[in-house]
């Protein structure tokens, strides 16, 4: 039974930050045909993404997110005492990145800080861990850190991916609060799964080696080294649309939550076939299920928190809301939340 | 499960191609309108009407509509 009740930590801001440069599928020389993009659209959602200048990691479009948000906060810096990083694209294999961003945000030397490596389901975990250690009752408030640049680990050449995939790194902030409303969380994991999605070489168990950066044409279109992502479209859509939904009934069967009763349903933005299909076994109103897709792909762990502030800002700084979100991908890794949130601080999304 | 109804389930998938074109014995990637996105609606639909989740290997693995109606019966 993997569920967490998280009482007393309230949810204070969201931010994110992406790089300027856009890239217009349409026009992409990744597919092979204008026709062959409008396809990708048409199924996707998907119209352009972004991608980082070369030399900018996740770790600073993350700092720039962090510094804005916490001068919209007003928070004194010295009174964050966690600093969480969930990312797949960290700056270095070591050390943990979390910790550079501590010194990078002139954060206490007395602050707490970890990275996690996960990436679509990342900011649901990243909330878990961040959330249970401010519910602990010790630190006072935490931010959570999530993003990738997923420029860097597809092949332009590969046109089923490097086109779905976006640069972004997201900053949520949280404090203790005796009043807050409970926070639900359900998770799962499938490690059989591992190869859906996965980066051959480059780690430990595949060394970089002198033939990692040669290209293979795996299929028309489709091709890339060893330090690139490799994707099993299929297994992916198979997993996604039935752990998903599985995933955010059982929260709400737990909880006893009624999910037509929130406000956003909010899915990692895994692509819109995906998307539309996990919405309609959960018959939730479309309205209710923002996208942030169609600007910004699909942005790994910052996903959920990008269609905040891309779609539901107003909202969230203007009202209460009750949310329900769902996260899903790499590991296979999945987990679902049910959060809300009263007028929270929400800047406006900042370029880097 | 039975096969005929698994015949018209996976016939329903496709929009252009007539239901009578596909039989047990079809081999289903060779049909015109064969794409990946009619593989996803197949999966989709085998996790709709069998709440069975083929993988990416099952599907280019089977070559025919009974075949991959036996890999959906053998994860009931």
């Amino acid at each position: 039974m993997s569920y967490l009740n998280i009482k007393k930590v309230a949810i204070r801001g969201v931010s994110v930050c992406v790089p300027r440069e856009i890239e217009e599928e349409i026009e992409s020389p990744t597919f092979e045909s204008k026709k062959a993009a409008a396809d990708f659209i048409a199924s996707t959602g998907i119209e352009r993404h972004r991608i980082a200048p070369k030399g900018v990691t996740a770790s600073d479009l993350g700092v720039a997110a962090a510094e804005k948000l916490i001068a919209d906060l007003g928070w004194d810096k010295s009174t964050i005492d966690c600093l969480l990083f969930a990312t797949q694209t960290p700056d270095y294999i070591l050390p943990a990145t979390s910790c550079i961003m501590q010194d990078r945000l002139g954060l206490s030397n007395e602050c707490y800080t970890l990275d996690i490596s996960l990436g679509c389901s990342g900011w649901v975990y990243g909330m878990s861990v961040v959330c249970s250690l401010i519910s602990a009752n010790g630190f006072r408030r935490g931010i959570l850190i999530c993003g990738d640049t997923l420029s860097r680990t597809n092949s332009r050449r590969d046109k089923t991916s490097w086109p779905l995939f976006s640069d972004a790194t997201s900053v949520t902030a949280v404090e203790f609060d005796e009043n807050a409303k409970e926070i639900y969380f359900n998770f799962g994991t499938d490690g059989s799964g591992w190869k859906a999605i996965y980066i051959p070489e480059g780690g430990y168990r595949n060394l970089f080696n002198e033939r990692s950066l040669d290209y293979e044409q795996i299929d028309p279109g489709v091709c890339k080294n060893k330090l690139h992502g490799i994707m099993d479209g299929m297994d992916v859509f198979s997993f996604s649309i039935s752990r998903a939904p599985k995933s955010l009934k059982k929260l709400a069967e737990y909880y006893s939550l009624d999910l037509q009763n929130t406000d956003y349903l909010l899915l990692h933005q895994a692509n819109r076939i995906i998307d539309d299909k996990i919405a309609s076994k959960l018959k939730i109103d479309l309205n209710k299920v923002p996208y942030s897709l169609k600007d910004f792909g699909n942005t790994s762990g910052a996903s959920i928190p990008m269609t905040m502030v891309n779609n539901i800002r107003e909202g969230l700084s203007t009202r209460h809301l009750k949310l329900v979100g769902c996260g899903f991908g790499v590991g296979l890794s999945w987990g679902s939340v049910y959060f809300e949130t009263d007028k929270i601080c929400c800047p406006n999304l900042i370029e880097y | 499960m039975e096969l005929n109804e698994f015949i018209k389930n996976v016939a329903d998938q496709f929009d252009e191609t007539d239901a009578s074109e596909i039989t047990a014995t079809t081999a289903f990637h060779n049909l015109d309108e064969y794409s990946s996105l009619i593989a996803l609606s197949i999966m989709s639909m085998v996790d709709d009407e069998y709440d069975v989740q083929l993988k990416g290997d099952d599907m280019r693995g089977a070559v025919t509509v009974e075949d991959l109606f036996n890999i959906v019966k053998s994860k009931i």
